[in-house]
């Protein structure tokens, strides 16, 4: 699956609600294997939407999505979640965790929904094992910090588990939503390069979105929204 | 993902709003408290009551209301009005189809308790429960005008035992003026206990009754009545005039509609005869009326913690779409989201049903002795029964359904935020 591009899309139309004034029309996007992309859109532009019809959450009304190498828009919504569920990794803007699990379980959530993953990290000694080996590399491995609600936990740690919950079991896309607009200049470098890091060293392809044209500079490759999209700014 | 996995999460998800979830969950445990307790009070009611006297065919006093009859005579709850002559009495026991009769004088206490006149035919022939017939726990039935012998509660709350003497009261004071403090009677004997009004009460000879009240037909006491020696009582005549009940055991049980008939309608003085059975099920129906109207009421009372779940379900609907957003990201398929919401209320409905039946539990268990005890009847059947475990069911599954609603809600929501929630 990994040779497949992560991302192929063609003619793609969607409008909320089944309107007839499209906000996205984007006519062809490729995203490669093992690409770090970063996608700049301003806030409006249906940079969410677009994450939401990558990640299957959303159906278009027309042309085709292919995510490593599965036609989103044809599967069934329960083969698109079962592929969600086994192949993507998700990190949000903030409030990325479930307040009432712990760290660990936070990070291990995927592997309750997916056969696959959990599959894949049984060598590994299991979901908990691994979870505290993600966690450790991305600096989380005080005990009594692990031990503290999720709530408690600082804007920066929470958006580092995160990462250890969208990486857990070897996804082969990520998909970050301005995962550092909460975090400060220092704190949204180190993160961004962690992310990258852990993206390439699990292979995995990453696909970054932001406003802050800013932050480009870290990836391999920079598209804008707007120049893919026809629809334009309606929103 | 397994059910058991969705379970606990919708567990912790409960756990994290621990304060209306415990609300929530106490309104389904009062409810389902109220209604097993409505039905526990009834049934155990029934049974108890149904225990109480076993083995006599009929029961035979002045004309009254038959409820009223078995009342005043098997449960001491009330007051004959009238009386049956003692050759009336007598008659009733010449019948040829009559095996035995016990006769009853009611009418004075001591402390409270009611005092019966009586005799040895009663320790033979009552019988309680299930053919249970009376036993003497201490000492021995009574075979002196002046002795008496104690149920088992009497005993043990006024700390009587053999060789007590006691003073009887006029009327059914709790002692003072009305005292027949002239003439007191000694315990000989204690009955164990039956968990019946049998308990209650103080038993002496019928003789001993009439004796009693010498010098005192008037109702009150003559002021010639304590010049009265017991010399003088043991040389009158002191076969009573009037007795309050009869209860009758008959030859053969297959006559006992005959003879309720024939005593019924019988020339000379009026008589009621009634079979306990037949009386007690007119008195079901008198409070089934009732017992219906109250367990509608705690049916309703259930549909409104039921409502509750709903209500503390829908109202963390909103606070909690980024939750379902996080989940449907991590790979949740709505079936999840719908199963996770379901799973919350049916853990409202069972938990809180559960707690319901351990309350009413609890709650006989401290309660149901002072019950037997003010009552004289013991409620029989408290224990878990068959009813706990279906209301648990039927909470649950109501809770179950009810879940429907939130979780369709938050099902469509999901579908339509997709990845990001537009708030």
């Amino acid at each position: 699956m990994t040779d497949q591009p992560a991302i192929e899309i063609r003619d793609l139309r969607f409008a909320w609600d089944g309107g007839s004034t499209p906000l996205l029309d984007i006519p062809a996007f490729d995203m490669g294997a093992d690409e770090r992309l970063f996608l700049r859109g301003p806030s409006g532009s249906g940079k969410s939407t677009l994450l939401g019809l990558i990640a299957g959450v959303l159906e278009p009304q027309s042309g085709s999505i292919r995510v490593l190498g599965e036609d989103m828009s044809s599967l069934s919504g329960a083969k698109r979640d079962r592929m969600r569920a086994d192949h993507l990794g998700v990190i949000f803007q903030m409030f990325n965790l479930v307040p009432y699990l712990s760290v660990v379980q936070n990070v291990t959530l995927p592997c309750r929904f997916s056969q696959a993953r959990r599959a894949a990290i049984a060598a590994a000694g299991g979901p908990v094992e691994e979870a505290r080996r993600l966690l450790a590399r991305l600096g989380l491995t005080d005990e009594k910090l692990l031990a503290r609600p999720v709530t408690e936990l600082s804007v920066g740690q929470q958006q580092r588990v995160a990462v250890a919950r969208a990486l857990i079991g070897g996804p082969n896309l990520l998909i970050a939503d301005e995962p550092t607009s909460a975090l400060d200049a220092d704190a949204r470098d180190r993160f961004i390069e962690l992310l990258n890091e852990e993206a390439s060293q699990s292979g995995a392809a990453l696909l970054f979105v932001s406003h802050d044209g800013a932050l480009a500079s870290h990836f391999d490759r920079s598209v804008d929204l707007s120049e893919l999209n026809r629809a334009g700014v309606a929103a | 993902m397994s059910g058991g996995s969705i379970l606990g999460l919708a567990w912790r998800s409960l756990m994290n709003r621990k304060g209306s979830a415990l609300l929530t969950l106490l309104a389904v445990a009062l409810s389902v408290a109220l209604f097993l307790g409505v039905d526990k009070a009834r049934n155990g009611a029934r049974a108890g009551f149904d225990n109480t006297i076993s083995g006599t065919d009929l029961i035979v006093g002045a004309p009254t209301g038959q409820i009223n009859l078995l009342l005043y005579s098997v449960f001491r709850l009330g007051n004959a009005t009238a009386e049956i002559s003692w050759p009336t009495y007598q008659d009733i026991a010449g019948r040829s189809d009559v095996a035995w009769t016990i006769p009853v004088s009611l009418g004075d206490s001591h402390r409270g308790f009611r005092v019966m006149g009586t005799n040895a035919a009663y320790f033979e022939h009552y019988k309680y429960g299930s053919g249970t017939a009376l036993e003497i726990a201490e000492g021995r039935r009574f075979d002196d005008i002046y002795e008496a012998v104690l149920g088992a509660s009497v005993a043990r709350e006024l700390g009587y035992g053999l060789g007590s003497e006691i003073v009887l009261t006029h009327g059914l004071g709790a002692g003072g003026l009305t005292d027949h403090d002239d003439k007191p009677f000694i315990v000989t004997g204690v009955l164990a206990p039956t968990g019946t009004p049998v308990d209650q009460t103080i038993h002496i000879p019928l003789e001993g009754m009439t004796a009693i009240h010498v010098g005192w037909e008037t109702g009150t006491k003559s002021p010639l009545a304590d010049t009265i020696t017991e010399d003088m009582i043991r040389s009158f005549d002191l076969t009573p005039k009037t007795i309050t009940a009869v209860f009758l055991g008959l030859e053969r049980r297959g006559t006992i509609l005959t003879t309720q008939r024939a005593l019924n309608t019988r020339a000379g003085e009026p008589l009621l005869a009634i079979i306990p059975g037949v009386a007690l099920g007119e008195l079901w129906q008198v409070t089934s009326v009732v017992e219906r109207a109250l367990i509608a009421v705690s049916i309703f009372v259930i549909a409104v913690g039921l409502v509750s779940v709903l209500i503390s379900i829908l109202t963390s609907l909103n606070e909690r779409r980024r939750e379902m957003s996080i989940l449907r990201a991590t790979g949740a398929r709505p079936g999840h989201i719908f199963f996770l919401m379901v799973a919350e209320a049916g853990l409202l409905g069972f938990v809180g049903a559960l707690l319901g039946v351990l309350i009413v539990q609890a709650g006989l268990f401290v309660l149901g002795p002072m019950l037997a005890s003010s009552y004289g009847v013991k409620l029989q059947g408290l224990g878990l029964a068959a009813i706990d475990l279906w209301t648990i069911l039927a909470v649950t599954a109501a809770a179950i359904f009810i879940g429907f609603i939130p979780a369709i809600m938050a099902l469509r929501r999901s579908l339509a935020d997709g990845l990001t929630v537009k708030l």
